[in-house]
């Protein structure tokens, strides 16, 4: 596999486990399972038994593998300089070589198996691929500036889809010329790829290549952070170099261009950066901006916030695929407990995947009452005054 | 192969002819009854008898430029602290910095076009080398470049004559030999002083040219003039040791200045009368009188009303930035201010 | 048989917290050391003293070896299964319970890691801190206080065992006992004046039971802080330089270290000496007292003071260090181990010369250092090897180089801390054998059917 000549050099020293300020455990599946085998030194260590024929791969290795939501915090945080950055790719060496070996858990399995399928997580025929903007008469892309890539979410998922449509009536209403391809487009694969999947990635990722390029696109605007880090760090090398931006960059710039409603309420509100967005693309200003342009908006910060931001347990897959839920600790219950606690009414997400996670825990932590989970796009819709 | 040292470019009889004795009566740091006794000491200096002054002086090199004649007071005055083994600092500190500061071998072969910048030993500070002010520079940095100027502090003027052939021919063989300029912008003044007064009374050959960077700043903003937007700020400067061995590029600092609408306000402690930043002597161990000058210093630097303390020794900004900004003024290198101005 | 302790267990902790599973048993049976693994039965994470209390007693039913875990960072091999069993790691009992500003305590659970109590206390009490070790910032208070770690607040406060004032302890029979002030009073302020019982479970390896609970000092938290370096040549004027500089009561650490990399410090004996202030001039009176403690040396050009600026300190005043993991990858091998001996101060120079001596002969990384416990009351002695874990030979000559600085240590005088297996019986040898007979009958009692930690502190 690649990287196992870097898996003994992992001490287990467990800084990765951790935040900068060492508030709790901000690994998202050693956070929820606690054994030291779900941690990334944990992981490191059983790679390399793996390989050298000392445990043999089953369900239970298949799990801790895959349960690793690739939110790079063991990157931010591992003290070994240089080492620290193929940590998730050794990461995903690892689940490439157990779907090679044939192990995956079946959660995984089936979601790459729709995938190969559908080009989609939810088995949906791709000709109704644009349903989910529907009546908002969304221009087909042209000539347009950008083109507005949805991802799986934001295409199929109907939470997903309320956030698409939002944030595409937003950027409409700050005057961004957008254009949407109705139909051809598939899955970014970026969670493909972070499970291990590389064939199929690469698949994927030539198909939507191949349309953009008979659209001659240049510039994109995705509305998952996940799509962003796909298309602007892995498309290139496939042949498919853009202009990529996360809708939140594209806001940033264009929110002086908003009316806003006068006597809106204050609000405290905390911004939960996305992984892809923010460690993994080290963007943790361009949410900020959007929310801080807003009249009444108090923007307040949990304890792990930016490159310590705990994620909200989806990535990976393990939004499709669920392998981190099940017990009280679950990184998405923790987060809300933590925005809670920060005093938050309102917590705020970019990311269609981080919304329903936090949305789901919300409800289990029976915080509904105080706390709600909203995407920056609809916060900032509900103080605009509307011009159309 | 012993090499035969060349000695410091010294003319004793010139100090026997100096009616002020400059070089001692003008330092800040050691006093005399009169300047009888200054005289008396900086003989005995000449002589290579044993001076108080060999023992208390604090090497902020303003004899150098003090003297009236260009007689290398302190480059002979740290030759004899190094004969008689009088060592400003202890030995394993000085021997610990040689070791640090030493060539470490690891340069490869770069191109690199005019302008080629020499960062020297700071390549924390690489990019400040950014920006209309140095468009196309090509930077060369590291220990295997160092100017070697510091040994000056410590007793070691046989580490500067050792070292310095070696950087000369690295920067040479590495870098300039190649280049389409035989000349080489220093970014720190150290460097300059070092490949010009220092080359010269040591008898060391330099193959390129040295520009000084307040030079090359004040040319810069001539062809950038139309980009200059004035500052109108009142900015305090600490002018750095290294700078007493090139006295004469003061005053291209204050064109500089003047270019980019910085008032440098005069105070009591800056030109002639600059205090030293108080690095060198907490290595001294004098660390109760490096605090001491710093308190004066920055007492001065307040009574200005300046907004900016403008560095251009990073070694100066690295000691005294943190204390600056805690009283309330914004520490900053010439470059940057620069940087400002032309809105980079 | 281990079906059903599995399900036994997952009767009290629930499923999820229970793993017999070939990937937890293989992880846990071993550390990052040169120790050989030893695998549990189970591993087990408990939520709650009543659990943990649930888990001995089933155990004791059992008859099955119990090995309590902190983070499991120890490097010695102490929290191995050496005889199979039940690891109980205790991470999760992770709540810090109260924090007493005016007496200056925290109670915590045994699984706390220092790293959350630093957050916790500089989010809600920034005027306190407790003494961090250069553990990495997961290790367990609960862990480093009963193998009488040390750490940044030492010289101040001596070793972290001297540092607790309290504990909660599960009994190997399953009673739930208290030490310290906590058992009468109900606050957790001192172990005084009560007969000591923590010393029933600080330095026993786990032998004696499971610590849920524990109360620690806590200490001011200055605005200003600082570290001053000093450099000298002669390790023999070490102790005495030492004791000059803890003379003047104001270190807060003082960390002596001689390492050959990076290449300009070999050869060299440092001490960092960290201390800090409410302000900047009572900062620098202190800076000015620990110079005149030593002003002899640097009149003489002896040894001084490494000036530094300002933003060179940061790397001095990290808490804690990572410089310390870090050296594990000295060998980009993942692996370094060391013997931590404590030991009078006046054998510095011996451990220096024994540490370069046996570096050399097994051809061995290394670092040496130490950190003062107390006003210079004694010291921790480290010898640390890296090795490559690739690289069996490599490993090999690591843990000789271990076993032999074990027995130079004794022979100096030292006492090798948190010794491994094999060094436990080193120590046993040296030791009383009326003391040891006494540490037996104490063990007999406490644990009658011998299933803490099977295989430690045995003869």
């Amino acid at each position: 596999m690649q990287h196992e000549e870097i898996l003994h050099r992992c001490f287990r020293c467990g800084y990765c486990k951790l935040p900068g300020n060492y508030t709790d455990i901000n690994c998202p599946a050693y956070l929820s399972f606690r054994f030291e085998t779900y941690s990334p030194g944990g992981r490191m260590w059983l790679l390399r038994a793996w390989l050298d024929k000392k445990i043999d791969a089953g369900s239970r290795f298949a799990e801790i593998m895959f349960s690793c939501a690739t939110c790079g915090n063991c990157v931010e945080h591992c003290a070994f300089p240089e080492f620290r950055d193929r940590l998730l790719l050794a990461f995903i060496a690892g689940k490439e070589a157990l779907l090679e070996a044939g192990c995956a858990p079946p959660a995984v399995r089936d979601y790459l198996t729709k995938m190969q399928l559908h080009g989609n997580a939810y088995a949906r025929p791709m000709k109704k691929s644009g349903e989910w903007a529907r009546d908002l008469d969304l221009p087909a892309y042209s000539d347009q500036e950008y083109l507005f890539f949805t991802d799986d979410a934001g295409t199929w998922d109907p939470r997903g889809q309320e956030i698409a449509r939002s944030v595409a009536t937003l950027l409409r209403q700050a005057n961004v010329s957008f254009g949407v391809i109705p139909q051809g487009l598939c899955s970014d694969g970026n969670d493909v790829g972070a499970m291990g999947e590389t064939a199929l990635f690469e698949e994927l990722a030539k198909k939507n290549i191949d349309v953009l390029s008979k659209f001659n696109v240049r510039k994109i605007i995705t509305l998952s952070p996940h799509s962003f880090n796909a298309l602007k760090n892995d498309y290139p090398a496939l042949g498919g170099a853009y202009q990529v931006f996360h809708y939140t960059q594209v806001l940033a710039f264009a929110m002086s261009r908003l009316t806003f409603s006068e006597n809106s309420d204050p609000v405290k509100i905390a911004f939960h950066d996305p992984c892809y967005l923010g460690r993994h693309n080290a963007d943790y200003a361009s949410g900020r901006m959007m929310l801080q342009a807003v009249p009444g908006i108090n923007l307040v910060e949990m304890d792990r916030n930016r490159n310590d931001a705990l994620c909200c347990g989806g990535g990976g897959g393990n939004f499709f695929t669920d392998l981190l839920s099940g017990g009280d600790d679950s990184s998405a219950r923790v987060r809300v407990r933590e925005a809670a606690d920060a005093g938050a009414r309102i917590l705020a997400v970019a990311c269609p995947q981080c919304a329903v996670m936090l949305e789901d825990a919300v409800k289990v932590e029976n915080l509904d009452q105080t706390l709600r989970v909203a995407e920056v796009s609809e916060i900032v819709m509900e103080r605009v005054a509307l011009t159309y | 192969m012993h090499t035969k040292k060349t000695p410091i470019k010294f003319d004793p009889d010139l100090c026997v002819k100096c009616e002020t004795t400059a070089c001692l009566m003008n330092c800040q740091y050691i006093e005399f009854a009169d300047r009888a006794e200054a005289r008396a000491e900086k003989l005995k200096i000449n002589e290579g008898k044993d001076s108080r002054v060999l023992h208390e002086c604090l090497t902020c090199y303003a004899c150098q430029e003090y003297c009236p004649f260009g007689n290398n007071p302190f480059y002979l005055l740290v030759e004899r602290q190094e004969e008689k083994g009088i060592l400003p600092a202890p030995k394993p500190i000085v021997e610990e910095q040689l070791r640090m500061m030493g060539p470490k071998g690891r340069l490869t072969k770069a191109p690199v076009s005019s302008p080629v910048v020499n960062m020297c030993t700071f390549p924390m500070l690489t990019g400040c080398v950014r920006g209309k002010l140095f468009e196309g520079a090509s930077v060369i940095v590291g220990t295997d470049i160092f100017c070697n100027v510091m040994w000056l502090h410590f007793a070691k003027n046989s580490t500067i004559r050792e070292r310095v052939p070696k950087m000369i021919d690295n920067i040479m063989s590495f870098y300039l030999s190649d280049a389409d300029t035989n000349e080489m912008v220093c970014f720190h003044d150290e460097c300059y002083g070092t490949y010009t007064s220092v080359a010269d009374a040591y008898g060391i050959d330099v193959p390129f040219t040295p520009i000084h960077p307040f030079d090359f700043y004040n040319q810069r903003l001539d062809a950038l003039k139309a980009h200059i937007k004035p500052l109108n700020a009142k900015i305090v400067y600490q002018r750095p040791c290294s700078n007493r061995l090139c006295p004469e590029t003061d005053s291209t600092l204050d064109e500089i200045f003047e270019k980019i609408g910085a008032d440098r306000v005069p105070r009591k402690y800056d030109r002639k009368t600059a205090l030293c930043c108080g690095g060198v002597p907490r290595a001294h161990q004098r660390d109760e009188f490096a605090d001491e000058l710093v308190e004066k210093n920055i007492d001065d630097m307040l009574t200005t009303g300046a907004t900016y303390c403008v560095f251009n020794c990073p070694f100066c900004m690295s000691t005294l930035g943190q204390e600056v900004a805690d009283q309330g003024l914004m520490p900053i290198l010439v470059s940057d201010l620069i940087q400002i101005a032309l809105g980079d | 048989m281990t079906s059903d302790l599995i399900a036994r267990l997952g009767e009290i902790v629930g499923p999820r917290y229970v793993s017999g599973h070939a990937e937890e048993r293989y992880l846990y049976s071993m550390d990052q050391g040169t120790m050989p693994p030893a695998a549990p039965d189970a591993v087990v994470m408990p939520k709650n003293t009543e659990e943990v209390r649930q888990v001995v007693r089933l155990a004791n039913e059992l008859k099955t070896p119990v090995v309590p875990m902190g983070a499991g960072l120890v490097l010695s091999g102490l929290t191995r299964a050496l005889k199979g069993g039940i690891i109980v790691d205790m991470k999760r009992m992770n709540h810090i319970i109260e924090v007493n500003p005016k007496s200056r305590y925290a109670v915590v659970e045994g699984g706390v890691s220092q790293g959350m109590l630093q957050a916790y206390l500089k989010k809600h009490h920034p005027e306190l801190k407790h003494s961090m070790p250069d553990a990495p910032p997961i290790a367990t208070l609960a862990g480093n206080v009963c193998i009488h770690g040390s750490g940044h607040l030492s010289v101040l406060g001596g070793s972290h065992s001297d540092m607790l004032t309290g504990m909660e302890v599960v009994l190997p029979t399953g009673e739930i006992v208290r030490t310290g002030s906590c058992s009468v009073a109900g606050q957790w302020f001192a172990r005084s004046p009560l007969p000591d019982l923590s010393g029933l479970f600080m330095g026993w390896s786990g032998t004696t039971g499971i610590v849920t609970k524990l109360g620690i000092k806590l200490f001011p938290s200055y605005k200003h802080n600082d570290v001053l370096v000093f450099v000298a040549e002669d390790a023999d004027l070490m102790p005495e330089i030492i004791s000059r500089l803890t003379s003047t009561q104001v270190a807060e650490d003082m960390t002596p270290w001689m390492t050959p990399k990076p290449e300009w410090a070999r050869g060299f004996l440092h001490i960092n000496i960290a201390y800090g202030a409410h302000t900047k001039k009572e900062l620098t009176f202190k800076r000015n007292l620990l110079q005149a403690s030593v002003r002899e040396y640097a009149d003489q050009k002896i040894a001084g003071f490494l000036p530094l600026p300002p933003p060179q300190k940061g790397r001095f005043l990290k808490i804690p260090s990572p410089d310390l993991a870090r050296f594990a990858d000295l060998r980009k091998g993942g692996g370094f181990e060391y013997v931590g001996a404590i030991m009078a101060i006046e054998k510095f120079a011996d451990a220096y010369r024994a540490g370069l001596a046996i570096a050399e002969k097994y051809q061995v990384s290394y670092s040496l250092g130490a950190r003062i416990i107390g006003a210079g009351h004694c010291m921790m002695f480290f010898f640390a090897y890296a090795f490559n874990r690739a690289d069996a030979e490599d490993v090999r000559r690591a843990s000789d180089a271990l076993e032999a600085t074990n027995t130079a240590a004794l022979d100096m005088g030292g006492i090798p801390w948190k010794a491994e297996e094999p060094a436990q019986k080193q120590i046993i040898e040296k030791m009383d054998p009326e003391t040891f007979a006494l540490m037996e009958k104490i063990r007999g009692v406490l644990d009658p059917n011998g299933i803490m930690n099977p295989g430690n502190w045995e003869k």
